[in-house]
């Protein structure tokens, strides 16, 4: 069992420096695998549910209605209609005689009683095997209640959570184009993938307005349904988080021109490049917008780097594993921890591309393990194999760290600390030197072990640092 | 308000669930197959059943949570799912070599009619399935039921592929101890222990999901019911059966296949309801009650002398599972309080009647409904204010929006960390409920003191 890797996986995990980089990705997991991986409907319902004066309707059984009952954290500075489950909550004769009937009257009740925006009615695998014609009743209530009401394509069974993120972007397109842009100025964004967990897009939103650009839609973080109707209407799209709405962005592009930065809000550096290629993109419109650009990073940076030193000092040299949901994530996890002065030795996501990965290659040192798709015993070896001091990673891989005697930050769903924007950075510093530095892992038996050949001096020093 | 969208007026609902108080069988059936030892869970079906409810678990235990799954395209949902599960069942005996692997079905699987004890043999057929290992199997609609009908499906699973009767009887008795904490059922071991009983207990989830921190990441713990002692509850003397819903099906199937007669009790929550399982303990065996235990129902009737001033006439709101509902209610009913609105998730006339008669002495009106959910749970409450709530932690909204303190209990607690090793059954687990209950109710009460009446000694 230690050897744990399934010889059908051995082209998804490379080691820097073995051999020329290649590897596979983007496949189905091998049935039978404990994997970290989700569904279809799972992609379209994270990326759809902070949309928060939507009705979001999960058509299934229901599982997926509670499972998926805001989960992520995703903020609202207004409606709350997402914090609610909506489920059909299919039954035995409903999947025998069709739950189309069932449908109609769940979602015209909802809408009377509750008046939202828009409707998105999720499908789940069951749906796609009775065969329920989802767009067909979506189409009557959109016609007789006056509002989009829009089907969500995502049958668990059609793939994995990137197709889900497809589903979703093509659910919010049909959105895109049907509002009023009048009031839009050519110096405005959209902000896209961004989930507004621990309140972070408004950081984000704040630091655009500051460079003086006007940010149309959140997609879809504190989202609304009016927002994104008109989110065509914006010069540029900031697209963030590399798999969840990158389509959408490409939708846009193509129909209606507004070309699409990818960009990323976590760690220093990534956070003040991406400003300035959205200063870089103004700068013919509003030739002030870079001096006022470089005035903002100066002034976050001036107030974050003294506060980072003391976290730095304690850290440096410590060890880091990183597993998570998409490989954009994972790049500037890299950077934040080399700004740490941490290093890397495992880095790998559920869903990255092969190009994802070659960049990882690219950023990474000598000996750090890259890994797709995988598994709890492949982690849990491979954080024992390089020692590291601390895991990040999503739900699942908490207690696995947590048993090794490892430290651990959700970078996922469940973070509770705003991690974007430079008070990210610093918020992410104190979290790393919460979870690395705790007394607890002195009590569990494998550092103990380590402990006995460290001198106590060691320990002192450090807590030294940290009052300086 | 955080569910702002909560009206006051109720209307009819034909077609919709709005805050559901259950979730579907495969989770059910997953947390069971945990409860036997060397056991990887197996969800026939698409990635994210296996990975919501790993996810689910995870949050509710704080554990790691090892299932596999058969990892559905649209390829098997459209030629069935036999290679699927063939490559599967190869892939995890070779990889991550299981005793057993604990099958459980989806609403795909289910719905394209996969016919996995044929698939099974198809597998073993073709050496997939080395000698002394087993591929068991339930099936679990997630249209039918809820998790608890998981729960009950795969224990009587356990049943039909293991139970065996020699002929022999053995000295012991099997206890199913329902849909609890991994702590419940270390503490039903403690109470029959104490009483000098030798148990099997299935599934037995402890050491499982409640283990101690020992730096290593272990994929199989030292917990959980073995296949050897599965293969002996043929033979015991009786099975106690805690909770209808939850044990019923494999303490009864077990009567029928084995002829181990059943007695199928309440969940032992509150000192009648743990009453009735030490005496059954006490007839079947005829055995005596050993002092200690004496001493810690004491302790129990001790502490509720203590409190009773404060529960006189307090109302309650409940959500929960049917089995967790009719026990607390006896409880909170001997101890003067009266649960006035109850939900649940699962469809029952026979809960009904249950909590009914329970409470038939109630000063108040009461409102049931199985299968109801926690929207409706939440507008009864702005037609009719509680004391006090308790349920699971989709309950906090309603805690918030109305101001009512709520004590956590049931499946799922995603926001506390404790439950899974401090028991609420048993005299102990009394006492632990009655201290939640009375801190949530007197830290309310200093809460919102005036000052003038604020007291230090209450």
């Amino acid at each position: 069992m230690t050897n744990s890797i399934f010889a059908e996986r051995k082209d998804q995990v490379h080691r820097k420096g073995d051999e020329p980089f290649q590897m596979s990705c983007d496949k189905d997991s091998l049935a039978g695998a404990v994997s970290q991986r989700a569904c279809v409907f799972c992609g379209s319902r994270v990326v759809l549910y902070p949309i928060t004066d939507a009705l979001h309707l999960v058509h299934g059984p229901i599982g997926c209605a509670a499972y998926t009952w805001d989960i992520r954290g995703a903020l609202s500075s207004g409606p709350e209609l997402h914090r609610h489950s909506y489920s059909t909550d299919l039954q035995e004769s409903d999947v025998i005689f069709g739950g189309e009937d069932k449908l109609y009257r769940a979602l015209t009740q909802l809408i009377d009683r509750i008046n939202p925006e828009a409707a998105f009615v999720y499908s789940t695998c069951i749906v796609g095997i009775i065969g329920d014609d989802l767009s067909g009743v979506c189409k009557k209530v959109e016609r007789e209640k006056g509002i989009p009401v829009i089907p969500v394509e995502s049958e668990g069974f059609k793939g994995n959570k990137r197709a889900g993120y497809n589903a979703a972007c093509r659910a919010m397109f049909q959105l895109v184009g049907t509002g009023a842009v009048d009031d839009v100025s050519p110096l405005s964004v959209n902000i896209l993938g961004d989930f507004n967990l621990a309140g972070e897009i408004w950081i984000i939103r704040e630091y655009l307005e500051r460079m003086g650009l006007q940010v149309v839609a959140n997609i879809t973080g504190d989202g609304r349904v009016g927002d994104i109707r008109r989110a065509h209407g914006a010069s540029l799209n900031l697209v963030q988080c590399s798999g969840s709405t990158i389509d959408l962005a490409k939708m846009i592009q193509d129909e209606y021109q507004r070309p699409f930065l990818r960009v990323s809000f976590f760690g220093v550096e990534d956070m003040a490049d991406s400003l300035y290629k959205v200063a870089d993109f103004f700068k013919d419109m509003d030739p002030q917008i870079l001096e006022r650009t470089k005035a903002l990073v100066r002034d976050e940076l001036s107030e974050l780097y003294p506060k980072l030193k003391k976290y730095r000092k304690a850290l440096e040299g410590k060890k880091a594993a990183i597993y998570v949901g998409g490989a954009f994530k994972a790049f500037s996890l890299v950077k934040a921890f080399r700004l740490l002065g941490m290093t890397v030795e495992l880095v790998g996501s559920q869903t990255g591309t092969e190009e994802d990965y070659r960049e990882l290659h690219e950023i990474t040192d000598p000996g750090t393990i890259i890994v797709d798709d995988s598994n709890p015993l492949e982690l849990s070896s491979f954080l024992e194999e390089k020692d590291v001091d601390i895991f990040v990673g999503g739900v699942k891989e908490r207690p696995i760290a947590y048993k090794l005697g490892v430290g651990f930050c959700d970078h996922n769903h469940e973070r509770k600390e705003a991690l974007e924007g430079f008070v990210g950075m610093l918020n992410f510093a104190k979290e790393v030197y919460s979870t690395v530095m705790s007394p607890v892992w002195r009590f569990t038996p494998r550092k103990q072990a380590l402990s006995s050949n460290r001198s106590k001096m060691d320990v002192r020093n450090e807590k030294k640092a940290i009052k300086n | 308000m955080l569910l702002r969208h909560t009206s006051k007026e109720i209307t009819e609902r034909s077609a919709l669930t709005i805050n559901p108080a259950k979730t579907c069988q495969p989770i059910g059936a997953m947390y069971a197959a945990l409860g036997i030892h060397g056991c990887l869970p197996h969800s026939h079906g698409s990635q994210g059943c296996c990975a919501y409810h790993r996810s689910a678990l995870t949050r509710h235990y704080k554990e790691p949570v090892m299932a596999a799954t058969s990892s559905f395209t649209e390829g098997a949902s459209v030629f069935g799912g036999q290679a699927n599960l063939v490559q599967a069942i190869d892939n995890i005996f070779t990889i991550y070599e299981p005793e057993v692997i604990a099958v459980h079905t989806t609403c795909l699987s289910e719905t394209i009619g996969d016919d996995i004890p044929q698939i099974t043999r198809k597998a073993e057929a073709d050496g997939k399935i080395p000698k002394g290992k087993y591929v068991i199997h339930v099936n679990t609609p997630s249209y039918v039921g809820t998790h608890v009908t998981g729960f009950a499906n795969m224990t009587k699973a356990m049943v039909d592929y293991f139970s065996e009767s020699t002929g022999q009887k053995i000295d012991q008795i099997n206890i199913v101890p329902g849909y609890v904490e991994p702590s419940d059922m270390e503490e039903v071991k403690r109470l029959a222990e104490m009483m000098g009983v030798r148990v099997v207990m299935f599934p037995d989830t402890s050491k499982v999901l409640n283990r101690p921190q020992t730096g290593k990441y272990e994929m199989f713990p030292a917990g959980g019911v073995t296949v050897e002692a599965l293969k002996t509850t043929g033979d015991s003397l009786a099975t106690i059966g805690l909770g209808t819903l939850a044990s019923g099906p494999a303490a009864r199937a077990l009567d029928t296949k084995c002829g181990v007669p059943c007695e199928i009790l309440d969940l032992p929550i509150g000192f009648k309801a743990t009453d009735r399982f030490v005496d059954t303990l006490r007839k079947t065996l005829g055995i005596t009650v050993p002092e200690s235990l004496n001493e810690e129902r004491g302790q129990l009737l001790d502490i509720v002398t203590d409190m009773h001033q404060y529960f006189y006439g307090k109302k309650v709101a409940l959500a929960g599972d049917p089995d967790h509902l009719i026990a607390l209610t006896e409880f909170l009913v001997s101890i003067d309080m009266w649960p006035i609105h109850i939900v649940t998730g699962a469809s029952g006339k026979k809960f009904e009647s249950r909590i009914r008669q329970i409470m038939k002495d109630s000063p108040y009106p009461i409102n049931i409904k199985a299968p109801g959910d926690l929207f409706l749970l939440h507008q009864w409450i702005k037609n009719e204010p509680v004391d006090l709530l308790m349920g699971n932690t989709y309950m906090k909204y309603i805690a918030r929006d109305e101001d009512i303190p709520l004590v956590r209990m049931g499946f799922p607690i995603l926001d506390r960390i404790g439950h899974s090793y401090f028991p609420t059954v048993g005299y102990r687990g009394g006492m632990r409920l009655l201290e939640k209950i009375l801190d949530a109710m007197l830290d309310r009460q200093d809460r919102d003191s005036p000052e003038e009446s604020f007291e230090l000694v209450m």
